[in-house]
């Protein structure tokens, strides 16, 4: 079980009381982009065995979405950030590192 | 004119080891908006004489006062009898200003779990840490109840006052009547 810390509202509480949302971070490829483009935003994720990085919503308190980094395998979590964030932040991105060396996910390091 | 009632009309479970009780209807109004922003916490202030809880608290004292639901909303209790005219002074102070006020009154349903063993009976229906030491008064927390979602504060030591959907409340008094049957006691808290 994972136990999340809501950025918005600084609750920390296990994951029943939040809702998963898929993968983070994915740029969306809508009219006018190539079949490729679209076939890969739609269909394409990733299935890591170690660092993952997620969209949650805390569907039970403040209603909020924000990011969740975490391993697939021992369920550590190693952060939350806020929604509005386009990639993981660095501080957390380092944090990882001294945890899980040589970690990679989508191009990030 | 309709009477207005209470969703299960006062419902009582006592005989456990917490008594339970439908608290009578309470005005409750939903403000939605830029809680920082001056003009919304000056209206506030104006209409209920209090101030915007901070993020995870409330200001409820007896029946009046407010809490904070999110980031963007905070909840304001009063009479039942007063919600529209609270409604009207808060649309006033507000005019112009891009902000939601709602009379949700009739939306919700509230109870109170009262005795010493209340923390535990609410433990073991909520995924909330409720000791004594972290969950003090004047917190206000909005979380799952078993299946549904519920908000919750604690109006003296030993009592929690609940509020769910109306539609919940019978499935809430249900669920809060059964933890606290007696002889359930865990001895946690």
């Amino acid at each position: 079980m994972l136990i999340l810390t809501c950025p918005v509202c600084s609750v920390t509480a296990e994951e029943t009381e939040f809702h998963g949302g898929g993968e983070a971070h994915l740029t969306r490829f809508g009219p006018g982009a190539s079949e490729e483009e679209f076939e890969n935003y739609l269909f394409m994720r990733e299935n890591p065995r170690g660092v993952h990085f997620e969209r949650w919503r805390h569907v039970y308190g403040c209603g909020k979405w924000f990011h969740a980094a975490r391993c697939t395998t021992t369920l550590e979590v190693f952060g939350t950030y806020p929604a509005q964030t386009l990639e993981p932040p660095k501080t957390l991105r380092a944090q990882i590192s001294k945890k899980r060396p040589g970690w990679f996910w989508r191009g990030f390091e | 004119m309709s009477e207005p009632v209470a969703a299960l009309n006062g419902a009582i479970f006592a005989g456990g080891i917490a008594d339970v009780w439908e608290v009578p209807l309470q005005g409750m109004i939903t403000l939605r908006g830029d809680l920082a922003n001056a003009r919304l916490t000056k209206a506030v202030a104006s209409v209920l004489s209090g101030k915007v809880p901070q993020p995870g608290r409330t200001t409820i004292t007896a029946d009046r006062g407010a809490a904070w639901m999110s980031p963007d909303e905070i909840l304001i209790l009063c009479a039942y009898d007063e919600a529209s005219s609270t409604l009207a002074a808060l649309e006033k102070a507000l005019d112009g200003f891009h902000a939601l006020v709602v009379n949700v009154s009739d939306a919700r349903a509230s109870f109170r779990v009262s005795g010493p063993p209340a923390r535990e009976v609410m433990g073991k229906l909520c995924p909330v840490d409720l000791s004594p030491a972290a969950f003090t008064s004047g917190m206000f927390r909005r979380t799952r109840m078993a299946q549904v979602p519920a908000a919750f504060w604690l109006c003296d030591d030993d009592t929690f006052q609940v509020i769910c959907f109306r539609s919940h409340a019978q499935y809430v008094f249900d669920l809060l009547s059964v933890a606290s049957q007696g002889g359930s006691g865990v001895g946690v808290y």
